[in-house]
Order: structure tokens, then C-alpha cells, then sequence
């Protein structure tokens, strides 16, 4: 039997624009915070698990040298947009193992300003056309063999799903009315980097980025961290009351990679490995999507927060569209999903993400979520894809 | 027609231009990049496949924003050649979401993307409507 995994605390730095602040300025706050939340400190912390996609690979020691070096092993994870997930993984990993009693994990970005991402600037053609890399291509290809930006990307994967399940209505104003939901919900979260709420209108006229999907329809690139201390179900008993009654418990901790099938190497599937995911973790937790009192999932487009209804088993297989008209995505709806804001309003800092819909999710079991609370919330799933590709769930429960 | 190079290794070119995909022998999967083993079966023999030149659009976007020096806007999307999928731009079409559908008809087509200090052309593909 292993080990039971807790959270004890966790925290998010306010997403946005910190100028004053580098990337372990953010981690340093979110890691001290989370372990004021937990209510321990560095030196019972066994484990550090740290992911920071854009700074080189090395967080964790930087990290541990401005808030305390105690010798601990560190991890130092990257697993694109997953990586936030595969930080809390590896400490989940370690105390279900029965290896260490506490774990840190920690994510971190400084995003604040970035323009697309991956893709990159074009070169110039060379004076003589040589095949090189693995496709023998003689010039760039992004932009001549269709895109490689990731708003492109996930324009086609959600205009796949509605090619296989044809919709009547204008598929631009669908995607649009998801995010008109997130940008919505957003207004009630303080440390969302973009609190306004957008009409229809304002999202459909704003700047199209690929097709279906506008500015206000991508991810918000951003600054922030985020951390989670995490525990033993043994030494949470040994714990206070008010710890006790704080932690919420890690009922499924999942991570997956695409298997391989037709086209997943032309388009990214990202549908497989969530669906996967999904499935371990429903088996795992004990619960069904019925269950779940609110969902953070990852849409860094608004066009990828459809095919995950129903790659989360949120709605009946090939029902995304019905499910999302029927309000049920909603915060006042059956299953509530990004009543943060989402990746498309509180932001999207790659490696903070992981933890910070974590972080989400307990605020609403522990009912601390002030005017955004759901009600009486007492299970959640967060949800993340890294590109490439990398799927990680959590399902967590309130304490008894 | 001599001083020709395919844009990628996988278009081949001639009287009748065509992809080709390196299949496995073993299950049947199919690639268009230079391969050490297959992803779906971990076989280590490979033979070339010619891919149909008709298509089935199965989706796409229209990018009107991209990295400095790609011209905007442009089509891309995923064909579906026989059951094989391939990327590419969508072309000599109207870059709007009126004229571009889901399940559109395409064909491969080719065209000179330039010629380089010796003077070779350097040859693309993409998919306009059949």
C-alpha cells in the first residue's frame, strides 16, 4: 500500500508583469509563502522538485541559494507546458514512494512582453540550397509547409474536432464564446494578469493571430510562480488540526506521453494523452467527471478548451459543443471550468501553470476562494498539455 | 528542368510530382523524416511510399500573424492523402474562412519558391483546391 500524498500549503504569486523581480524573486516568494501555508519550513522539506522552461535548467539550486541550502536532492524538471505538473509529480512521486516525508515543488517563468513562441524569425535563404535536418529541407519550412505557431497549432486541433463532429453554427463565434466565458470568470480573480471582461464583439473584432483564434483567444504570456509543499498521509496525523483540516489530498497524480497513432507526428495529438490521463486518473482517484465540482483546464487557446470537454470525459463523446452551449462550463453551471480566468485571462507563465490550477483547485475546497468560491466544492481536476507532447492531471479532494 | 531541388527530401519532383513517405516494413506506419527506428513498433526497416496527390482537407487555420519574415496571411492544413496525413499550406485560394471549408477536395500542386547564387530553383509543394 503507498503512501497517501497531502497537500499542506501552496501558493501563486500575482500573475502579470513584475519588472522588478527575476525568476527567483517569483519562485523564492511563491516556495516562502507556500511553506508559511503549510505551516514547516525548508529544513523538513526531503525533496525539491523546480521547473523553470526558459532559464536554463538550473532553478533549483539557484533557488535553494537564496532560501536555503540543505542538501536535499533537487530535480530540476522541463517538460514544456507540463512542466509545472511534472515538478509536483516528482515530489508526489517521492513521498508515495515512501523516499521523503515532505516535498517542494515549485514553477516559474518570466514571460511578461514575449512575442509567439517557438516558430522563431525566418532566416534568410543560404547562397546555395543544401537539404539539411531531418525533413532534408533546403530553406525554413514554417510558413511554406503549413505553420509551426503554436496559436496555428492549436487553431487546427480544434478545427479538426469539428470537422469529425460538424457543427451548424459559425465556428469562429464558438471558439470566441468559450473565451468570452474565461475572460469572463477572470473579473473575479485578483491574481489573474488580465481581469476585464470582454464582450463577443470586443473578442471577435480584436487582432486575429490564426484563424479561428483572435488576441484575446490565446494564452496571455506573463510573469509568475507558483509552489506546493507537499506531505505524507502519516505525518500529515501527526500534524495540527488546523493542517489537518487545510490539506487537501492528492487523490490522483498522472502524467502521460502520446502514444503513437496516424498523423500525431504531422499534427500534435493532444487528444489521446488526455483522454489517457483522464482515465488513470478517474481510476485512480476513485471518482467519475460526474463527480468533479470544478475543472482547471489547459486552454492556451480558446480552440483547445473544446476537444478537452471531451477529452476529460467532461461531456459524452463528441458532445463538446452541446455541453458548452448548454451553460454547463459556466461557474454557475454542472461542471464549472477555468473559474480562474484560464490561460486565455489569469495568464500562462509555462512552468508556474502546472502548480498554479493546483493551487486553483484547493483554493475552492478549502473555501477560501472568496467571490469566486464555488460553492461546497469538494473535488477538482486540474489539467495541463506540454507540447511535444506531455499530459498531466491532478485530482484533488477536500479533507474529510 | 535539371537545376530543380525539392524544398524537402520527401516531394519528389518530375512529370509527376509526388510525396513519398518512408513506411515500416513491420506494422505499416508511415513518416516523412529521416528515421532511426519507428515510433509505433520500434521496426528498423523502412520502404519508400508513394502518397497519393489528392486529398481530403481534415482541418486548418489562416495565420495572419507569424514570426518576422513569413509572409501573411496564409492556409495551412492537414491533408488527408489515402489515410495518410500531410502538412502543407493550402494554395491558390482566397486566405478566407468563406472560401476555405472543412473537407474541401485538394490536389497537390508545385511551384518555384526561388533560385539560389548557382541558380538552382528550389521547388514547393502545397494543396489547391481539386
Amino acid at each position: 500500500m503507498s503512501e497517501e500524498v497531502w497537500i499542506l500549503g501552496i501558493n501563486m504569486t500575482k500573475f502579470g508583469k513584475h519588472p522588478d523581480k527575476d525568476s527567483v524573486d517569483l519562485a523564492a516568494e511563491a516556495s516562502l509563502a507556500a511553506l508559511a501555508d503549510a505551516g514547516v519550513g525548508m529544513k523538513q522539506m526531503d525533496i525539491l522538485a523546480a521547473g523553470n522552461l526558459l532559464g536554463g535548467g538550473h532553478l533549483g539550486q539557484t533557488l535553494q541559494k537564496q532560501i536555503g541550502q540543505t542538501g536535499i536532492p533537487v530535480y530540476n524538471v522541463a517538460n514544456a507546458c507540463a512542466t509545472g505538473a511534472t515538478a509536483l509529480r516528482t515530489a508526489v512521486m517521492a513521498v508515495k514512494a515512501g523516499e521523503a516525508d515532505y516535498g517542494l515543488a515549485v514553477g516559474v517563468e518570466k514571460l511578461a512582453g514575449a512575442g509567439l513562441l517557438a516558430g522563431g524569425a525566418r532566416k534568410d535563404d543560404g547562397n546555395t540550397w543544401t537539404p539539411a535536418g531531418r525533413y532534408g529541407a533546403v530553406a525554413a519550412v514554417d510558413g511554406r509547409v503549413g505553420t509551426e505557431i503554436m496559436p496555428g497549432v492549436f487553431a487546427q486541433i480544434g478545427m479538426e474536432y469539428l470537422n469529425e463532429h460538424p457543427y451548424e453554427g459559425s465556428n469562429f463565434e464558438l471558439f470566441a464564446r468559450i473565451s468570452e466565458k474565461n475572460h469572463a470568470h477572470s473579473t473575479l480573480n485578483p491574481l489573474a494578469a488580465y481581469t476585464k471582461r470582454m464582450s463577443l464583439e470586443e473578442i471577435m473584432n480584436d487582432v486575429m493571430i490564426a484563424y479561428p483564434n483572435t488576441r484575446p483567444m490565446c494564452s496571455a504570456n506573463c510573469d509568475g510562480a507558483a509552489a506546493a509543499v507537499v506531505v505524507s498521509g502519516s505525518v500529515l496525523k501527526t500534524l495540527s488540526l488546523e493542517q489537518q483540516k487545510r490539506a487537501v489530498k492528492v487523490a490522483a497524480s498522472i502524467l502521460t506521453t502520446d502514444p503513437w497513432e496516424e498523423a500525431c507526428q504531422v499534427l500534435p495529438n493532444v487528444n489521446t494523452l488526455t483522454r489517457n490521463a483522464a482515465k488513470q486518473a478517474f481510476e485512480q482517484a476513485g471518482v467519475g467527471p460526474e463527480d468533479l465540482d470544478l475543472v482547471e483546464l489547459h486552454d492556451c487557446f480558446a480552440t483547445a478548451e473544446l476537444v478537452h470537454y471531451d477529452n476529460l470525459m467532461l461531456c459524452e463523446p463528441g458532445g463538446a459543443v452541446e455541453f458548452f452551449e448548454s451553460g454547463a462550463t459556466w461557474r454557475d453551471g454542472t461542471t464549472p471550468v477555468n473559474v480562474s480566468g484560464g490561460l486565455e485571462s489569469k495568464g500562462h507563465p509555462i512552468a508556474a501553470t502546472g502548480i498554479a490550477n493546483v493551487w486553483e483547485v484547493c483554493h475552492h475546497l478549502r473555501g477560501e476562494a472568496g467571490d469566486r468560491q464555488i460553492e461546497g466544492a469538494k473535488v477538482g481536476l486540474a489539467h495541463v498539455i506540454g507540447l511535444g507532447s506531455a499530459c498531466g492531471i491532478h485530482i484533488l479532494e477536500k479533507a474529510a | 528542368m535539371s537545376n530543380q531541388i525539392p524544398l524537402v527530401d520527401y516531394l519528389v519532383l518530375g512529370d509527376e510530382p509526388h510525396l513519398v513517405a518512408h513506411e515500416c516494413t513491420a506494422c505499416g506506419a508511415r513518416y516523412f523524416d529521416r528515421r532511426n527506428a519507428c515510433a509505433s513498433c520500434s521496426g528498423t526497416e523502412f520502404t519508400p511510399a508513394d502518397i497519393p496527390t489528392e486529398g481530403v482537407l481534415r482541418t486548418f487555420t489562416i495565420v495572419t500573424f507569424a514570426a518576422p519574415g513569413i509572409p501573411v496571411p496564409f492556409v495551412s492544413g492537414i491533408v488527408d492523402c489515402g489515410g495518410t496525413s500531410v502538412r502543407a499550406n493550402v494554395v491558390d485560394i482566397e486566405p478566407t474562412p468563406e472560401a476555405v471549408t472543412l473537407g474541401m477536395k485538394v490536389r497537390l500542386t508545385t511551384f518555384p519558391i526561388g533560385a539560389d547564387g548557382e541558380g538552382t530553383e528550389a521547388i514547393g509543394f502545397g494543396f489547391a483546391p481539386a
